[in-house]
């Protein structure tokens, strides 16, 4: 095919079409990564601001109870769908499936186009919700009616449709990015790029991006079904109802529908972020210690199976919420069944260090921290998945603690350690080491000292959500005082983020020259003939691959890894060959 | 080389913290002791697997760190390896899983001699109902909720007529007899959590839900709501007296029944004040009670002194109030009329604009001034307010 003939109809040539109206997979990466990295500095700000409220109850009169439930609300929101989805599937999806499977853009680059931008608009519907009368949301992000849409609840007025508003047009924008990921590793693979040769990340995300597409209608039909409620005055979620003393126009609604909707979502959505960390993890590890992945096909077939049973398992967030308590049962096993591949993956990831050669560079370090917090928050799942020993647990700081860890502070982790991998790719230059270092221990440290508390107070029964403990005879004094801590420890990680952003902005121009394969690393994206890649990635020829992505000390080899395009006779093929190049494995 | 370090001082850190903490589950006040056993079971398999999981990437990573000319090993699988930790951590699951649901299986089956408790929830206050005499509840329902009918108890239901009412925050059980929880909320999601008994539910608008306990030890716990309410959720406070049976039935004994109280609304002055309350202890006192207790005032405001959400009512009148602006006035009649009809127009010292505007009529708000008057002037409300079981200390 004449590519270059291509390039010279599709190459964006003005400023307007190369950086804003952009169709290319890489700059609308960007564009996500950027949103979602100023829209997670909103969430960090907010969580700041309930630190400042929970350590130091009292001493900020501006956060009253309104505003505090409003910023818990905004906060988990924010860092569960604006931050982490965005960043792993529009940030990371967007930058890596082409380069990593060797395409030259993603299949439909104007609708990956318009999801950038509708996931800009539903972001900014979401801030505007701050200058609206009666400010955000205060419902708690799982948005429980009949509560968020009454009375008594901040927001009542205009933030909770905000919210349902900003929601729908992001799984609108979700939706067009992940046909468009899917598609793309389906279809627009190079010659030679088996589904059993991609990169774990790109495994990773694309399972996600499967589940997502799966998931989000339900969070979809039961946001709109809400938004109906409060505005038309339907009864989907509404039984009748007493709202501070006056009866109500609804009428033989289920609150708990809401619930089975919102989580059937909700369950998924956490290995949609959950499942790009896996893969991205399990990148950098072999990249830096220099081995191939260990077991790379039970990997793969563990996030299918994670994929897999993550749809059934929804209900353990409901143990005690008065559904049929025979479900328990069967929801109990399912979660602790999705242990066992989960476990597989984290030990998978201590083989690939065994014997390793380990470059304590910044990206590993994240990559080991994430396997210490993933552990530690996936224990404690193990907890709150066992129905009887989530009784007592549910709606406490321990679960406070273990969804931090697990989904929060794990997949950051991986955030990070990714940004410090794949920025040299994107901007040609190095982040800079000593910062790097300095945000990391921070916040590694950091978190643990933050959450790791978090879990004991939770055992004690302090309930989470609480704007404020007084008067609690069961609530000893030193609780109080282990929140002033955990208060000052969060302020601390929160401060240090500031010098990665400094860091993501200094290194643009002064950040040390990378080359184009810094790391040696043996995946498609590190051999493109630019770094930056230019736009169709691959120049007049796209890579053939010969082999998988983890051709690391392959004994004989001259170097300690072969690039998943060198020559057939390099050597380095994966455990088990495939008979046809190019076959769908 | 300092990550390998790191982790090891995390897992130390870690176990220390777990000996020394003074944090841990609350004295268990009921039968669940099964469910500790199965937290500490859980805590022991994981606790071991933390440890052992950090405490090898440590060592990894120390010994496998790079050196020069130094080369990683190469071995892409291990069929066997992976074979015998599948199998290995299937073992731990069963581990884990199996006594929970035993212990679960348990929680789903109430005792058939349990007695019935049924717990009221709305926004942010408790309210209690136990069957009468012939043992059964009457049906109930959102719609038949009035200021003189709280839980909405149906007033055709000839069930009904003799179940026991308690409109206050604070209910009083048996010692070691298997209580059946049955739950229900008026208004929105909330939680029925008592700590030390570690049985819990939510109640759910529209629907009855239900747990069981068995009280086994005697003492004053608190109520707490374990789900997210709106903005009063912190501060919706109960209390539940676990005695021995004869007090236990004292104290039932002098509880009003649900025909009482229905006949106590539009009765004359003369029964609102049986014991011992002033003589003529006012009807719009007695009314602006029940109103403070059907529109949900008391959720927000105590007649006892503790500071809620908004300011107590205990000796509210007649002291001096001070404005968010710095400015202070007087509370009188005026006053309270402002405030309770345009709550945001003027904002206390230390409290946020939450309370709602409420329709409100004329009498009803001159009615809830009067209560707030009584309450005011030396706690006469209080016993009137104790006498039809409301929520006096």
């Amino acid at each position: 095919m004449a590519y270059t003939d291509d390039a010279a109809h599709h190459g964006p040539t003005s400023f307007f079409t190369r950086y804003i109206w952009s169709q290319d997979h890489k700059v609308i990466a960007v564009q996500y990564t950027l949103v979602a990295i100023f829209v997670g500095l909103v969430g960090v700000v907010l969580s700041n601001l309930m630190r400042l409220q929970l350590g130091f109850p009292g001493h900020f009169t501006f956060i009253d109870a309104n505003r505090y439930y409003q910023f818990v609300t905004m906060h988990g929101m924010i860092m569960v769908i604006y931050l982490l989805t965005a960043l792993f599937l529009g940030g990371f999806g967007n930058y890596l499936i082409p380069l990593m499977v060797g395409a030259r853009d993603m299949v439909f680059p104007y609708l990956n186009m318009l999801s950038f931008w509708v996931y800009f608009l539903s972001v900014l519907v979401l801030l505007s919700s701050f200058f609206v009368p009666g400010g955000p949301t205060g419902a708690g992000w799982t948005l429980y009616p009949p509560q968020a849409i009454l009375r008594g609840t901040p927001g009542y007025e205009w933030g909770i449709i905000l919210m349902l508003v900003s929601l729908l047009i992001f799984i609108v924008a979700a939706t067009m990015g992940g046909l468009n990921y899917v598609t793309t590793v389906l279809q627009a693979r190079t010659e030679g790029m088996t589904l059993m040769r991609m990169p774990l990340a790109v495994w990773g995300i694309f399972m996600a991006t499967i589940l997502a597409l799966l998931a989000f209608p339900a969070l979809f039909v039961s946001g709109l079904m809400m938004l109906l409620d409060r505005t038309l005055g339907t009864s989907f979620f509404m039984p009748a109802i007493v709202s501070l003393g006056q009866q109500l126009n609804y009428k033989g609604g289920s609150p708990l529908l809401f619930q089975h909707l919102f989580w059937f979502f909700g369950h998924p959505e956490v290995y949609i972020v959950a499942l790009p960390a896996f893969g991205i993890v399990s990148d950098l590890i072999s990249v830096h210690s220099r081995k191939s992945i260990f077991g790379y096909r039970t990997m793969v077939w563990a996030i299918l199976a994670i994929g897999v049973l993550s749809v059934v398992v929804w209900a353990h967030h409901m143990f005690v919420s008065g559904m049929n308590p025979y479900f328990g049962f069967f929801f109990a096993t399912t979660t602790l069944i999705i242990a066992i591949p989960t476990a597989i993956k984290v030990y998978n990831w201590v083989i690939t260090l065994w014997r390793g050669d380990i470059h304590f560079s910044v990206p590993m370090l994240f990559a080991i921290a994430f396997v210490s917090t993933f552990v530690i928050g996936g224990l404690t799942g193990l907890f709150l998945g066992n129905v009887s020993v989530d009784i007592p647990l549910s709606n406490t700081y321990f679960v406070v603690a273990h969804f931090h860890m697990v989904m929060g502070v794990s997949p950051i982790l991986v955030v990070f350690g990714g940004i410090y991998h794949w920025y040299p790719k994107v901007t040609g230059r190095m982040l800079n080491d000593t910062l790097g270092h300095i945000h990391f221990w921070v916040t590694f440290v950091g978190t643990y000292a933050i959450f790791f508390p978090m879990h004991y107070l939770g055992i004690l029964g302090m309930p989470r959500r609480y704007y404020a403990y007084d008067n609690y005879a069961f609530i000893p004094e030193s609780a109080h005082l282990m929140n002033a801590y955990i208060s000052v420890a969060a302020f601390i990680v929160a401060a240090a983020q500031l010098l990665f952003i400094f860091n993501l902005a200094w290194s643009v121009r002064h950040g040390r020259l990378a080359g184009s394969n810094p790391w040696r690393a043996a995946s498609l994206e590190w051999q493109t003939p630019q770094t930056p890649p230019v736009h169709g990635n691959w120049g007049p020829e796209q890579p053939v691959v010969h082999r998988w992505a983890y051709a690391y000390s392959v004994p004989g080899a001259s170097e300690d890894f072969i690039a998943q395009n060198a020559p057939p006779d390099a050597g380095g093929a994966e455990p088990e060959p495939h008979a046809s190049r190019g076959a769908v494995a | 080389m300092a990550i390998a370090i790191a982790l090891v001082i995390i897992v130390v850190a870690s176990v220390l913290f777990h000996f020394v903490s003074p944090w841990w589950a609350t004295p268990l006040a009921s039968n669940w002791k099964q469910m500790d056993d199965t937290l500490t079971i859980t805590l022991v398999i994981t606790g071991v697997f933390f440890v052992i999981i950090n405490l090898f990437v440590a060592y990894i990573v120390w010994r496998y760190r790079h050196r020069e000319g130094a080369r990683a090993h190469y071995q892409p699988e291990n069929s066997k390896l992976e074979l015998w930790l599948i199998g290995g951590t299937t073992l731990g699951v069963i581990a884990l899983l199996a006594p929970g649901l035993f212990v679960y299986a348990e929680y789903v089956r109430p005792p058939g001699d349990a007695m019935v408790l049924e717990v009221v929830g709305q926004q942010w206050q408790w309210g209690f109902r136990f069957p009468g005499q012939g043992g059964q509840l009457g049906t109930s329902d959102a719609r038949f909720v009035t200021a003189a009918n709280p839980l909405g108890v149906n007033p055709d239901d000839p069930r009904g007529q003799d179940d026991i009412i308690i409109a206050g925050n604070e209910v009083h059980l048996p010692l070691n007899r298997p209580v059946k929880v049955l739950l229900r909320s008026k208004d929105v999601l909330h939680d029925f959590y008592v700590p030390p008994f570690r049985a819990r539910m939510n109640m759910v608008p529209g629907m009855v839900t239900s747990f069981w306990f068995t009280p086994t030890k005697a003492g004053t716990y608190e109520i707490l709501c374990a789900q997210l309410c709106g903005v009063g959720h912190y501060n919706m406070r109960g209390k539940v007296v676990v005695e021995d049976a004869a007090a236990f039935d004292a104290w039932l004994r002098r509880q009003p029944t649900f025909a009482l109280t229905m006949l106590k609304t539009p009765a004359p002055p003369a029964t609102a004040g049986v014991s011992g309350a002033p003589a003529g202890a006012d009807t719009l006192v007695e009314q602006g009670r029940a109103l403070a207790q059907s529109k949900g005032c008391v959720g927000c405001h105590s007649i006892d002194g503790t500071v809620g959400v908004g300011p107590s009512w205990k000796g509210l009148y007649g002291s001096t109030g001070t404005f968010a602006d710095g400015s202070s006035a007087k509370v009188d009649d005026a006053y309270l009329k402002t405030e309770i009809t345009d709550p945001q127009a003027r904002l206390v010292k230390g409290f946020g604009p939450l309370m709602p505007k409420m329709p409100l009529s004329e009498e009803e708000v001159s009615a809830l001034v009067a209560y707030i008057r009584a309450n005011g002037a030396g706690g006469a409300a209080t016993q009137v307010g104790a006498a039809s079981g409301a929520a006096a200390k």
